[in-house]
């Protein structure tokens, strides 16, 4: 194992970022993940990388498409209203089958809203964000360890299935400062890039587009070869943790920042011989619907709690997971508020009673 | 052994690195530590804080509601945060820039004059390592060597050249809590 070092969460994803081989950064400055583009533009030069700072996010967007398209890895970070900007460039990365990491670290909303850490970005994030149909890989770290590792595997996983990944953190994430160990670099097998443009001189002439006119229904033939990357993402990438289910009657879902504040409070409910556990959905999409589902049909689970810093959005998933089959409880702050352990141990004790 | 701090005072006054101190110092003798800082619309002469805990078992969440020990380095900050601490819980007052006593009785307290202390060390603006090293007298967490060891390791370069002002400030400020106590 490496050193430990302390390293805020914002730093730890761009060094994560450049162990992974990212060379390329275009971004522009939002609070709370300045500190990103700050740590990127001193950093790349170092290893013969590009930093540029974008004069719009729509810019930066297109400019992580010529990056990927050349072969690079590449990656952008913005929050919330930035990444709102983002997502017809998102759209035409999904569409044209082009990797790429793109890095929300969430603040409240909507519209400019407030610099506040949120995770209102749920459904966009979950539902592809931008138009078409279309979904991406959702990654929500819990800790500056888990933003520093799971950054290696974004760059991996966009290369596997030629399509975006969005790694999707809250302010807090970003900007506590925590130790880790910093990640090596993959040793996973990945497909050959015999599809980026690079000079054609010698080879037959290759096209990377996202506009599909003829022949007639070559989209549909294009939306369905896509679905069949998107069956096996949920085939191969739903991860999760679970912690203290084995006897749990209450089954706390919440992820990122929420998960934590949550298991403050499970252990202080098992102290006090409530049987609480939770499950935390680390890929957000794929979502973990049938590890919720077994848990909806043990007889012992009584309820489930969601608990996230919004008004209800994985809630909806969690519904569609469980069922109907139990009943499912929400406690959510919003606003670029956090989680208050008072209050949702004060909820963990009215849904027992 | 959880320790649950919040530092806070002006902008300007150092409460981050403050922070970052302890947390870096609690990594090194092997804790677990987390800290985040209050970020984004503080700036010099506003208001500023930052949560740090520094624990022997694994840190589930990272946000302090309840401190141990809450360290103010303004008026403002005590009064903003005097409620929170747990009870029994320690609050350290620089009594310098701050006139109102804690009206908490199940708590204690600590009044040190960490800017008169710091321009004795050198340099009125090392307020919070008088701070830091009165916190470590009172709870004996850590010793000052770790501490004044990790000092390099989170001040920015160009302040580099405060450090032995700095440790100067720690071991008085150690020194007047001690004998204080």
């Amino acid at each position: 194992m490496g050193e430990k070092v302390l390293m805020r969460g914002n730093e730890a994803l761009c060094e994560s970022a450049i162990i992974a081989g990212c060379r390329f950064y275009f971004g522009y400055p939002i609070t709370p993940q300045n500190e990103v583009p700050a740590y990127m533009a001193r950093r790349l030069p170092e290893v013969n990388g590009c930093f540029l700072q974008a004069e719009s996010e729509l810019s930066a967007i297109n400019m992580v498409w010529g990056a990927s398209v050349a072969g690079k890895r590449v990656m952008t970070s913005s929050s919330s209203p930035g990444i709102s900007l983002m997502q017809e460039g998102i759209s035409y990365l999904a569409g044209a089958e082009l990797p790429a990491v793109i890095v929300n670290i969430m603040r409240g909303g909507p519209g400019l809203g407030s610099i506040g850490p949120s995770q209102s970005d749920y459904f966009q994030a979950t539902r592809g964000g931008g138009h078409g149909d279309y979904r991406t890989i959702v990654l929500a770290p819990q800790s500056v360890q888990e933003i520093a590792d799971i950054m290696i595997d974004a760059f991996d996983l966009a290369d596997i299935y030629r399509n975006p990944v969005v790694v999707l953190g809250d302010g807090v994430i970003g900007q506590m400062t925590e130790p880790l160990v910093l990640p090596k670099p993959s040793t996973r097998t990945l497909p050959r890039n015999d599809w980026v443009l690079d000079g054609a001189s010698g080879r037959d002439a290759r096209v990377v587009m996202s506009l599909r006119l003829s022949p007639p229904g070559a989209l549909e033939t294009h939306n369905l070869h896509l679905k069949e990357k998107f069956c096996e993402m949920e085939r191969n990438e739903v991860r999760y943790e679970e912690y203290e289910l084995s006897d749990a009657q209450l089954v706390i879902v919440a992820f990122g920042t929420a998960a934590r504040v949550a298991r403050t409070c499970m252990q202080k409910a098992r102290g006090l011989g409530m049987k609480v556990g939770l499950l935390r959905p680390v890929t957000l999409w794929p979502f973990c619907a049938d590890a919720l589902g077994a848990l909806a049909e043990q007889r012992r689970v009584k309820a489930f709690l969601t608990v996230e810093m919004n008004l209800g959005q994985m809630l909806e998933d969690v519904r569609l997971a469980v069922l109907g089959r139990k009943d499912i409880f929400f406690y959510g702050r919003t606003g670029g508020s956090v989680p208050d352990e008072d209050e949702l141990f004060g909820k963990i004790t009215e849904v027992f009673s | 052994m959880t320790q649950k701090v919040i530092i806070a005072g002006f902008g300007g006054q150092g409460v981050i690195l403050a922070g970052k101190l302890l947390a870096y110092t609690g990594m090194v003798e092997g804790k677990n530590v987390s800290h985040i800082p209050s970020y984004g619309v503080e700036m010099r002469g506003g208001t500023a804080n930052c949560a740090v805990i520094i624990s022997d078992q694994e840190i589930a969440s990272p946000l302090v509601v309840h401190p141990t020990s809450l360290i103010v380095l303004n008026k403002p900050s005590l009064l903003k945060f005097e409620d929170s601490v747990t009870p029994s819980g320690r609050i350290l007052v620089n009594e310098s820039l701050i006139d109102r006593e804690v009206k908490r009785k199940d708590v204690v307290v600590l009044y040190v004059p960490a800017n008169k202390i710091a321009e004795e060390a050198g340099n009125g603006r090392s307020s919070n390592m008088v701070m830091i090293g009165a916190w470590l007298a009172v709870t004996g967490l850590f010793s000052q060597k770790t501490i004044k060891e990790s000092l390099p390791r989170v001040v920015s370069k160009r302040n580099l050249r405060y450090n032995e002002i700095n440790e100067r400030a720690i071991d008085m400020g150690y020194e007047y809590a001690k004998n204080a106590g």
